[in-house]
């Protein structure tokens, strides 16, 4: 395989071109000291030598590795039909679809992306995509300053502390501030988060399932909010909701979330993206871009961008949010995804992972001295408590192949035993046997 | 009562101690098809000429500056569900809000109907 795709004699014709004798020439306008004395290259290999030192490298890095690990982003099985139809040449070389006249099929898919996001949600607009989950709370959380006017907002500390930490740095230098409220356990502590609301709180942002994995009912929640004039904020993760109650049926005012889990690989971290979804009479407060469906002069069906007086070039700086882009191709995968899947084989796929979890929960509890920390229902997270401290246990495992979890004494001080396991539909029987056995050998040892 | 007029286009009116607060034929006209009125929260207090609303149009977003100060007593919800109503009428049924609290010496600081048609004019 040639990387320079110029032959010896194409060089010397462009350099003829333009009058200069050789490279050296070419490049002699740059001080000698600032050039590169040597790129410390190795010999150029064939394709079929490179690869087999990919495919060695990437088996030494652990792509081989089993993991069960969540806290935000999920190892999720993906059909074919994702890669094939977001590939389509179309969708890769539409530019941002500010010109409806050429962009139908892109701002289509995001019509039907954002009708998505609010059947799963529950609520009745969504926008077209943001940057990621922790970018959409952080959104959120400034848009309920917005729509409130007030400057407080309270954050439930068993939210992905990731998303808390974007949330507060969002917040700083605004005359905004935001206030933890710890867990109880795993779970949310919903008395100290109603007791924390008062009359300067723009919104309670709590998070279902939880970073513990913990599931609850936010509904009694929204309701205090909502007297007190406080929005409630719920982040979610979108495969839980093909089994849990939405946002919007617990009375939520935004729902949130990262949307790496519909049909977007893990890809080391990104891109991803995050969802949000408000009530009809907050649209113009959501931030970013909006696709509206309408008809033309001639009563034919098309889709444009809307309410685009929200945005920076209309409003200047009342614009309702600085976020000027979205990740419309991230989000195409997600509408793909949950159209491929349909609404039957999304609840499917939810009740395969809170069984495989169920599971996993009943063996890795039979390991002598582990206990389940959640008091109540989980999804396809759960946190276990070890005998012994976390971090070195999965250590210890890691080095046998399988990656069990999240140790959550990184995040959360003095939870030194804790460890976060996620078990998805694409864990088999046999890995989760596997984990047991290894835990119990890495417990004993 | 009579129509006073800004030179930023807004128009206001006494109605007993109350003033009522609208844009000018002129403007809803310059800015064409009204899409949103952002209505002011009741019990605001504004100066003169401070910010009172906004106004978005399908070319533009506008700032709506109080023409009179006092206390936001009554909004016209009505633009809510049907903006156009400013384009349809507004200098009558388009109106913004009712301030109360107004000083009518404030009055003098702005234009008459014939003043304003004349300021028009030179635009």
């Amino acid at each position: 395989m040639g990387y320079c795709p110029n032959t010896p004699d194409e060089i010397r014709e462009m350099l003829a071109v333009i009058g200069a004798g050789s490279i050296e020439e070419l490049f002699a306008p740059i001080p000698a000291e600032l050039r590169a004395k040597s790129f410390d290259l190795p010999p150029g290999m064939s394709e079929f030598e490179l690869m087999r030192i990919m495919r060695e490298k990437a088996a030494a890095g652990g792509a081989e590795i089993v993991p069960f690990i969540g806290g935000g982003i999920y190892d999720h099985i993906i059909p074919a039909a994702v890669d094939h139809l977001s590939s389509r040449a179309e969708f890769y070389t539409a530019y941002t679809p500010y010109q409806p006249e050429c962009s139908q099929g892109t701002l289509q898919a995001l019509f039907e992306y954002q009708s998505v996001i609010c059947r799963l949600t529950g609520m009745e607009a969504s926008n077209a995509s943001l940057y990621d989950g922790g970018t959409a709370v952080a959104e959120a959380a400034l848009m309920s300053l917005r729509i409130t006017e007030r400057n407080r907002v309270v954050l439930d500390a068993s939210i992905n502390p990731l998303h808390r930490e974007i949330v507060t740095g969002y917040l700083h230098g605004l005359s905004a501030e935001a206030v933890e409220v710890a867990p109880d356990g795993c779970g949310s502590d919903l008395k100290r988060l109603i007791d924390s609301i008062d009359e300067e709180t723009a919104a309670v942002i709590v998070q279902n399932p939880n970073f513990f994995g913990s599931v609850q009912d936010f509904s009694e929640l929204a309701v205090k909010a909502h007297e007190k004039g406080a929005l409630l904020i719920i982040s979610g993760y979108p495969i839980a909701l093909g089994l849990v109650a939405s946002p919007g049926e617990m009375g939520a005012d935004i729902a949130v979330g990262d949307g790496q889990s519909l049909g977007n690989p893990l890809s080391f971290g990104g891109p991803y993206f995050g969802f949000i979804a408000t009530r009809k009479r907050f649209i113009r407060n959501l931030p970013g871009r909006i696709v509206g469906e309408t008809i033309d002069n001639q009563g034919r069906r098309g889709y444009v961008l809307t309410l685009q007086a929200r945005e920076q070039h209309i409003k200047r700086h009342k614009a309702t949010s600085n976020i000027c882009s979205n990740q419309s191709l991230c989000a195409l995968r997600g509408l793909i995804f949950c159209a491929s899947l349909g609404r039957k084989g999304f609840e499917e796929l939810a009740v395969l992972n809170y069984d495989k979890a169920q599971y996993a929960k009943s063996r890795l509890t039979g390991v002598k001295g582990v206990s389940v920390m959640n008091a109540g229902t989980t999804f396809n997270e759960f946190t276990l408590s070890l005998p012994k401290d976390a971090a070195p246990v999965v250590e210890k495992l890691l080095a046998c192949g399988v990656a069990a979890g999240v140790p959550l004494v990184q995040y959360y001080p003095g939870m030194d035993n804790a460890l976060t396991v996620t078990v998805t539909e694409k864990r088999s029987k046999a890995e989760i046997d596997r984990l047991a056995a290894l835990l119990e050998e890495a417990l004993c040892s | 009562m009579a129509k006073f007029f800004t030179k930023e286009h807004e128009w206001v009116e006494m109605d007993g101690a109350q003033a009522i607060v609208g844009i000018s034929e002129h403007a809803a006209h310059e800015l064409g098809d009204i899409t949103f009125v952002e209505l002011p929260k009741i019990g605001k207090s504004v100066k003169q000429f401070d910010t009172l609303a906004g106004i978005e149009s399908v070319k533009a977003a506008s700032d709506i500056y109080a023409p009179v100060s006092g206390k936001v007593a009554q909004v016209n919800d009505k633009l809510e569900d049907a903006p156009e109503l400013v384009n349809q009428g507004a200098e009558s049924e388009g109106w913004i809000c009712r301030l109360e609290g107004v000083d009518a010496s404030e009055l003098g600081a702005l234009l008459d109907a014939a003043a304003y048609a004349k300021y028009l004019e030179g635009l």
